[in-house]
C-alpha cells in the first residue's frame, strides 16, 4: 500500500502537531509532573534533614533516651486523641447525614448540609481559642461527675484538672473539626442509593428507620468507612487546636481527665519548633516524618475503601 | 417531631408477635410529638430551677425526655416497629442539633471577645513599640494577604495546568501515578506541610531561616491539591461536544483548551479556587514554623520574618505579656477576622457559582 | 473550492478494534455524498477519519490513504489542523458555545485562531455566512443574545454558519437532523440544497428519505455482525442505491427489511 503504512505499524505515528500545542501540552504535563517532584521533595527533606536525628546518640536527643522514646509518647497521644474524635464524630456524623439526606424536609436539606459544611470552613486556631475558653470550662463539672461515678475506670481516674484542658477535651474538639469531612462523604453515599432499593424496602411496609437499615446502611457503609478514616487522617495531622486546648505534662497515660496528658506529634512541633535549633530541629523533623508516614497509610487505606465502593456501586 | 409517616405496616411481622400497630386507632396524633417535647421542656425547666438555672441542662434534659416520652407514647399506641422508627428520627433531629451547638457557640463566644478591638486602630496599627494596650493587627493582616497571594500565584498555575493534563492530556501510568499523588498530597498535615518548607529553605539558606516567601511554598503543598480537585471535577463536566466543535472548525487543541474549555468552566474554577483560599488563609502550624512573627511591618516575603494573622492570634494569646488583657483582646479580633474572612471567602465562592455560570438552556 | 476526496484502503480503528475496513471510494465535488445503514456500522466513524477528528479519541487511529485534490491528508506533514480548516463537520447535536454570543459563535474559528479581520470585515462575514445558512432573517436583531438561547433548529443552522464562516472547501454533516423537529429538518436539507454549489458536503443519515431527497451518491455501510468490522457495501448515484441496487443487502435495507 502507501507509504503511510508502513509507519503505522502498531503504536500510531505521532502526528504533525503544531508549536502552540507543544508547548502547552509540555506545559501541562509539566505541571502534573511538578506535583510528583514536590512530594517526592516532601519525603526527600524530610528524610534528610531528620537523618542527623535519626544518627545522633541517644543521650543528644530532648529526653535523653532517643528518638524512639522521644516520638512513642508523641504518637501515643497523636492516636489517642483521633481515636476518642473518631469514635465521637462517626456516629454524630452519620445521624447527621441521615438527617439532612432522609429526614430533614427537601427545602431544608441543601441548606442545612451547608450549615454542617461551615464548621469545615472554620480555622483550626479558632478552634483552639473556643477549645480553651468556651468548651473547656463547661466540660470540667462533667469531668468532676465522671470521677466520682465512674473512677474506677482507668480512662476516667482523675484527679480532674481544673482547667478542663484534657486529652478527652481535645478529642472532643478535633471530632467536632472532622464532623463535617465524615458527614460530607456520608452524605454523598446516602444520596446515591439507589431509589429502587429505597422504594422496594417502603413497598415491603417497612418504616422509614427499617427502609434505612435495610436499604441505606448497606448500601453507605464502605463510604462512611472511608469517610471515617479520610477524618481520621485530618485528626492525625491536626496541629493547633491541639497545641492550644491539650495541656501538656507527662507521659503515656490512659487517663483522659487529668491534667497529665501527652502531646501530639503535630502539637509538639507546633511548640517546641520557634524556640528550638540545632539537633532539636532534626527531631523535631524526625517526628513529622513520622506522621507523614501514619497519615499517608490511612489516606491511602481511605482513598482504596472509597474507590472500591466506587467499583460495586456501578453494579446497580 | 416528624409529620410524614410511612403506610401501616403488614398484619404479620416475622420477628415480634402482632402488635398493637393493627389496632385501628394506632397512630399518634401529630400533636403528640410535640406535646411531648413541650412537657419534658416544662419538667426540665422545674428540676433546672430546683438547683443553679442551666440552659444548656436543660436543653439536655428536654432532648432526653422528650424522646423518651415520644417513644414510650408511640410504643403503647403504635407498637414496637414504629416506636424504634420515632426513636430514631428523635435521635438523628438532636444529632443534627449537636452540631449545631459548636457553630453557633463558637461564632457567638468569638463575636463576643473579638467585638472589643474590632476598631480602626486595630486595621491601621502595628504592634510596633506597643506595650499593653492598643495597637493592632495591620502588619499581621497585610503579611496575610501578601503570604495567600503568593500562595494563589505558586499554587494556581500549577494546579489549574495539572487538572488539565488529567483531563485533557493525560492517559496511562502518568495520569494514574498524578492522581493518586494528588490524593496523597490532600492528605499532608498542615504541620508536615511547614516543616517541608523549612527542611528546603534550610538546606539551601541555613538553618534557622524564617521566610514569608518559604509559607507561600508551604502553603501551596497544602492548597495545589485542592485545585486540582476541584478544577479537574469542573473540566470534566464541560460537554465533549464543545471541544469538537471547537478542534472541526480548525482550532489547536490547546487554543480549543483556552478559549473554549476554561471559559465554559470559568464559574466552577472561579469557585474551586475561591474555596481553595479559604482554605489556606487560616492555616497557621505551617506559617508558625516558616515564617514565623514580627511586630513591625515587614511587607517582603523575600527578607526576614513576618507576621500573619493566625500566628498573630497565637502568639498574643499564648504569649500576652503583661497585662495579658489587652493581647488576648487582640487575640480574638484576629480570630474574629479570621473567621469573617474565611465565611467572607465561602459567600464569594457561592456567589460566583451563581452568577457567573454559563447561561446554558440545556 | 469544492474539491473531491478519494479514500482508498482505509482502515479506522478504537485501539486494537477494528471498526470499519477497507474503504475505497471517490466523493465528488460539489455535490451531496450521503452516508446510509444500520446503527454501529462505522459510518460516522468513517466521516470523522476524513477530517482526521477520529484521533481525538485516545487510541484511535487510521491506516490507508485519504486524499483531497491528491493532497494526502494523513501524510507524514500534514497537520491534522489545517485539515479541519478546510473540512468543516456539523455535528448530530447542535452545539453552539455557550459562552459566546450568535456574532462571536459564527465569528469563533476566526477568533479562536486568532486572525485578525477589520470590525467590518468581520461583520460582512458574519453576515454572509448566516445568509448562507438562511438564519440572516431570524438573528439579525439579536446578535448579541447568547446562541444557546436559539431553537434547536436555528441552533443547528448556527452551527452551519460557524462551520461555513471559515469557509472549508468540505463539509461534514454527522446526522445533522437526527435532534430536530420535522420543519427544522426541512430548513436544513434545503440548506444543503444550496450549499453544494460552493461546497462538497458529506451527510451521514439514519433517513433514508432525507438521503434520498438530498444526496446525488449514496454509500451504504453494513457489518456482517456484532464486533466485526463495518464495510462500505454499495456506493452508486442516489437514483440507483433506492431503485436498483447492485447488492442485495442494500436492497434488503432500504426495503426495510432490517436495521
Amino acid at each position: 500500500m502507501t507509504a503511510t503504512k508502513a509507519t503505522t505499524e502498531r503504536r500510531p505515528r505521532r502526528p504533525v502537531r503544531r508549536r502552540g500545542d507543544r508547548i502547552f501540552a509540555g506545559s501541562a504535563q509539566g505541571a502534573g509532573i511538578l506535583i510528583l517532584v514536590i512530594l517526592a521533595g516532601v519525603a526527600a527533606f524530610l528524610v534528610i534533614e531528620s537523618l542527623p536525628a535519626l544518627t545522633a546518640p541517644a543521650e543528644e536527643i530532648p529526653g535523653g533516651e532517643g528518638v524512639g522514646a522521644y516520638v512513642a509518647p508523641l504518637l501515643f497521644g497523636t492516636l489517642l486523641a483521633a481515636v476518642i474524635a473518631l469514635l465521637v464524630a462517626t456516629p454524630l456524623a452519620v445521624a447527621i447525614a441521615l438527617f439532612v439526606t432522609h429526614y430533614a424536609p427537601r427545602r431544608l436539606a441543601a441548606g442545612l448540609g451547608y450549615l454542617v459544611d461551615l464548621l469545615a470552613a472554620i480555622p483550626s486556631i479558632v478552634y483552639g481559642f473556643w477549645g480553651i475558653f468556651w468548651l473547656a470550662p463547661k466540660l470540667v463539672p462533667f469531668y468532676r461527675w465522671l470521677e466520682e461515678n465512674l473512677g474506677f475506670v482507668p480512662l476516667f481516674a482523675g484527679p480532674t484538672s481544673a482547667t478542663g484542658r484534657t486529652m478527652l477535651t481535645a478529642g472532643l474538639v478535633l471530632a467536632v473539626m472532622i464532623l463535617p469531612i465524615i458527614s460530607a462523604i456520608s452524605r454523598e453515599v446516602f444520596q446515591q442509593v439507589p431509589t429502587l432499593h429505597r422504594e422496594a424496602a417502603l413497598a415491603l411496609g417497612a418504616t422509614r428507620w427499617e427502609m434505612i437499615r435495610m436499604a441505606v446502611i448497606p448500601y453507605g457503609k464502605s463510604g462512611v468507612i472511608g469517610g471515617a478514616m479520610l477524618g481520621l487522617g485530618r485528626a492525625l495531622g491536626e496541629t493547633l487546636a491541639i497545641a492550644l486546648v491539650l495541656s501538656v505534662s507527662g507521659g503515656i497515660t490512659l487517663n483522659l481527665i487529668s491534667s497529665g496528658n501527652p502531646s501530639t506529634v503535630a502539637a509538639n512541633v507546633a511548640l517546641e519548633f520557634p524556640e528550638s535549633s540545632g539537633l532539636d530541629i532534626n527531631t523535631l523533623i524526625a517526628s513529622g516524618l513520622a506522621l507523614f508516614l501514619i497519615t499517608f497509610a490511612v489516606n491511602m487505606l481511605a482513598r482504596w475503601i472509597v474507590n472500591r465502593r466506587a467499583d460495586f456501586s456501578g453494579a446497580n | 417531631m416528624t409529620t410524614q409517616i410511612t403506610p401501616a405496616p403488614p398484619a404479620t411481622d416475622g420477628r415480634t408477635t402482632p402488635s398493637p400497630a393493627q389496632r385501628p386507632e394506632g397512630r399518634l396524633p401529630r400533636w403528640v410529638p410535640g406535646a411531648c417535647f413541650a412537657a419534658a421542656a416544662a419538667v426540665a425547666v422545674g428540676l433546672e430551677a430546683m438547683g443553679d438555672f442551666n440552659i444548656a441542662l436543660a436543653v439536655l434534659w428536654t432532648a432526653v425526655l422528650g424522646t423518651l416520652f415520644v417513644w414510650v407514647s408511640s410504643r403503647l399506641m403504635e407498637g414496637p416497629r414504629k416506636a424504634t422508627d420515632r426513636l430514631v428520627t428523635c435521635l438523628v433531629g438532636s444529632a443534627f442539633g449537636i452540631a449545631m451547638v459548636p457553630l453557633l457557640s463558637l461564632v457567638y463566644e468569638v463575636t463576643r471577645r473579638g467585638i472589643a478591638r474590632f476598631d480602626l486602630t486595630f486595621f491601621t496599627y502595628s504592634l510596633y513599640g506597643i506595650v499593653g494596650e492598643g495597637g493592632g493587627a495591620y502588619h499581621a493582616l497585610m503579611g496575610t494577604l501578601v503570604i495567600t497571594a503568593l500562595t494563589t500565584l505558586i499554587s494556581v498555575p500549577i494546579g489549574l495546568l495539572t487538572a488539565i493534563y488529567l483531563v485533557e492530556y493525560g492517559t496511562g501510568r502518568l495520569k494514574r501515578a498524578i492522581t493518586f499523588l494528588v490524593d496523597v498530597m490532600t492528605g499532608i498535615p498542615s504541620i508536615v506541610a511547614g516543616l517541608f518548607a523549612y527542611a528546603l529553605f534550610a538546606l539551601v539558606l541555613g538553618p534557622g531561616i524564617r521566610l514569608g516567601f518559604a509559607g507561600a511554598v508551604a502553603l501551596s503543598v497544602l492548597m495545589i491539591p485542592v485545585v486540582v480537585r476541584s478544577s479537574e471535577e469542573v473540566l470534566k463536566l464541560v460537554p465533549n461536544e464543545l471541544r469538537e466543535a471547537s478542534l472541526a472548525l480548525g482550532v489547536p487543541k490547546w487554543r480549543t483548551i483556552v478559549k473554549v474549555v476554561v471559559p465554559t468552566a470559568i464559574a466552577g474554577l472561579g469557585t474551586g479556587v475561591t474555596l481553595a483560599i479559604a482554605r489556606v488563609v487560616g492555616e497557621t502550624a505551617p506559617l508558625l514554623i516558616t515564617v514565623g512573627i514580627t511586630n513591625a511591618t515587614n511587607l517582603d516575603p523575600f527578607a526576614e520574618r513576618m507576621a500573619t494573622l493566625p500566628v498573630f492570634a497565637y502568639y498574643q494569646l499564648t504569649q500576652p505579656g503583661v497585662p495579658p488583657e489587652f493581647a488576648i483582646d487582640r487575640a480574638w479580633t484576629a480570630a474574629l477576622l479570621l473567621i469573617m474572612l474565611v465565611m467572607g471567602l465561602n459567600l464569594v465562592a457561592r456567589l460566583i457559582s451563581r452568577y457567573f455560570a454559563p447561561k446554558t438552556s440545556r | 473550492m469544492a474539491k473531491r476526496i478519494d479514500c482508498s484502503d482505509v482502515n479506522i480503528y478504537y485501539g486494537d478494534f477494528l471498526a470499519v475496513e477497507n474503504v475505497t471510494v471517490s466523493i465528488e465535488p460539489r455535490s451531496v455524498t450521503a452516508l446510509i445503514g444500520p446503527s454501529g456500522c462505522g459510518k460516522s466513524t468513517f466521516l470523522r477519519a476524513l477530517n482526521r477528528m477520529h484521533e481525538v479519541i485516545p487510541g484511535a487511529r487510521v491506516e490507508g490513504k485519504i486524499a483531497m485534490d491528491g493532497q494526502d491528508l494523513y501524510g507524514p506533514d500534514a497537520d491534522p489542523v489545517a485539515v479541519r480548516r478546510q473540512i468543516g463537520m456539523v455535528f448530530q447535536r447542535p452545539n453552539p458555545f455557550p459562552t459566546m454570543s450568535i456574532y462571536d459563535n459564527v465569528a469563533a474559528g476566526l477568533r479562536l485562531n486568532s486572525k485578525k479581520l477589520k470590525k467590518s470585515d468581520l461583520d460582512d462575514l458574519v453576515e454572509r455566512s448566516l445568509r448562507g445558512a438562511n438564519l440572516w432573517n431570524e438573528v439579525k436583531d439579536r446578535l448579541n443574545r447568547p446562541g444557546s438561547g436559539l431553537s434547536g433548529g436555528q441552533q443547528q443552522r448556527l452551527c452551519i454558519a460557524r462551520a461555513i464562516a471559515v469557509e472549508p472547501d468540505v463539509l461534514l454533516m454527522d446526522e445533522p437532523c437526527s435532534a430536530l423537529d420535522p420543519i427544522s429538518t426541512l430548513a436544513i436539507e434545503d440548506l444543503m440544497a444550496d450549499l453544494k454549489d460552493r461546497f462538497t458536503i458529506v451527510i451521514v443519515t439514519h433517513n433514508m428519505q432525507q438521503a434520498a431527497r438530498v444526496s446525488e451518491q449514496t454509500g451504504f455501510f453494513n457489518l456482517n455482525g456484532v464486533g466485526q468490522p463495518g464495510r462500505l457495501i454499495e456506493f452508486n448515484p442516489t437514483e440507483k442505491i433506492f431503485s436498483n441496487p447492485d447488492q442485495k443487502a442494500t436492497e434488503d435495507y432500504i426495503s426495510g427489511r432490517f436495521g
